[in-house]
């Protein structure tokens, strides 16, 4: 590990901004723009991180935790949230609040156009759902939005989603013989 | 060109209703149960409504990972996804995180009748060739099993309570339609009377 991947760099603000809400359960579809978040929240003893293997069923967990009496929130990328249409009509029709991180694919710099339908749409899906979407396109707002979009979620009984702007999180790279990485 | 030929699998023949009813029967608030649209909400609603029942009308496929959530929210109650089997293989991912997860505290029960009883009886794939249980071993659960019968009701009621999760049953329930005993549909009344009776505050 480098001093580099070391160092602090937005995914801790949305870990900071967890950690400060009281976020007990993180569900999560693994994605390679939260790939630091999500070994954050693994080691973390006050919050349990939940892989699950298709978007859906996060939302659901989520459901189940606020039912039970823990806050949680989802981390997932674009190409997930066309997964979790029909679920998240329980979260608005129980008004179970549901924060949500949501790296972008499908835009600034993407070579995969496998990925575009999707990610040009994310937004467009998640109004007509009633989610609440905040794009960020800069490092310095994720703090400030992340905290937001929780407190929004959570004062409002509603769903809310953080989408973090391809041009912040990086684009993939795709070389032949490489294992690709997606770095700032 | 027709489809291919399917053994189909023999009609259960647990009455759905009274099996229910045996399973739910005495029950405490050490039970927290999630049920699956359509046919076992009806069945939950008759053996007798319970502010720690959460009825899904909608959200197919969602009990087993909903019941993941708040088993682990509620480490010390025993959580119980009961569903059919039509639900639960929409749901299918959402058993293999429960069987990941590996919560002690997690039941599922599946009413298996191999149809899809809301939408007009057509077979699911458990009458096609599908075995529940055996997905279910493949998936993790540490401990599974197969009901024929409705004698084995009561010892399935001690079960659920006292297994170590994540734990899974499909009860061979017969095809007959029992009826439909409608439970609250405000999932907003749902969710607070759920929270209110395990004690949370409101916000």
């Amino acid at each position: 590990m480098t001093d580099a991947s070391l160092a602090r760099d937005w995914r801790d603000d949305i870990f900071d901004a967890l950690m400060e809400a009281g976020i007990k359960q993180v569900a999560y579809v693994p994605d390679a723009g939260h790939k630091k978040l999500i070994e954050r929240a693994h080691a973390a003893n006050e919050m349990r991180a939940v892989s699950v293997t298709t978007e859906e069923d996060a939302v659901a967990c989520l459901a189940g935790a606020w039912l039970g009496g823990d806050k949680g929130a989802l981390l997932m990328q674009s190409s997930g949230v066309g997964n979790t249409i029909n679920m998240l009509s329980l979260m608005n029709t129980c008004r179970f609040p549901m924060p949500m991180f949501v790296t972008m694919r499908g835009e600034w710099g993407e070579f995969n156009s496998w990925q575009m339908p999707m990610g040009s749409t994310t937004q467009a899906h998640f109004e007509l759902a009633g989610v609440k979407c905040y794009r960020v396109e800069h490092a310095e707002d994720v703090a400030s939005t992340a905290r937001a979009a929780i407190d929004q979620a959570y004062n409002g009984d509603c769903m809310t989603a953080v989408l973090l702007a391809q041009k912040l999180v990086g684009t993939k790279k795709f070389a032949v013989g490489s294992a690709g990485d997606n770095k700032q | 060109m027709s489809a291919p030929e399917v053994l189909k699998k023999a009609d259960g023949l647990i009455d759905r209703r009274v099996f229910v009813a045996n399973l739910m029967h005495g029950r405490s608030d050490d039970l927290l149960v999630v049920a699956g649209l359509g046919s076992p909400c009806y069945d939950l609603m008759a053996a007798g409504d319970h502010p720690l029942n959460f009825y899904l009308w909608g959200a197919m496929g969602g009990a087993v990972p909903m019941a993941v959530g708040l088993a682990a929210a509620q480490p010390s109650k025993r959580v119980l996804a009961l569903t059919g089997d039509g639900e639960v293989l929409m749901g299918l991912t959402g058993l293999a995180t429960a069987g990941a997860e590996g919560l002690q505290n997690i039941v599922v029960i599946v009413l298996d009748n191999g149809r899809y009883g809301e939408t007009g009886q057509q077979l699911t794939h458990t009458a096609r060739g599908v075995d529940l249980v055996q997905t279910a071993v493949g998936l993790g659960f540490k401990s599974t099993r197969r009901v024929d019968t409705i004698e084995e009701a009561s010892e399935l009621r001690d079960w659920m309570r006292t297994v170590q999760g994540p734990a899974f049953a499909a009860v061979h329930i017969s095809p007959e339609a029992a009826g439909m005993s409608l439970p609250p549909q405000d999932g907003t009344f749902l969710k607070t009377r759920f929270r209110e009776r395990l004690g949370i505050p409101p916000r």
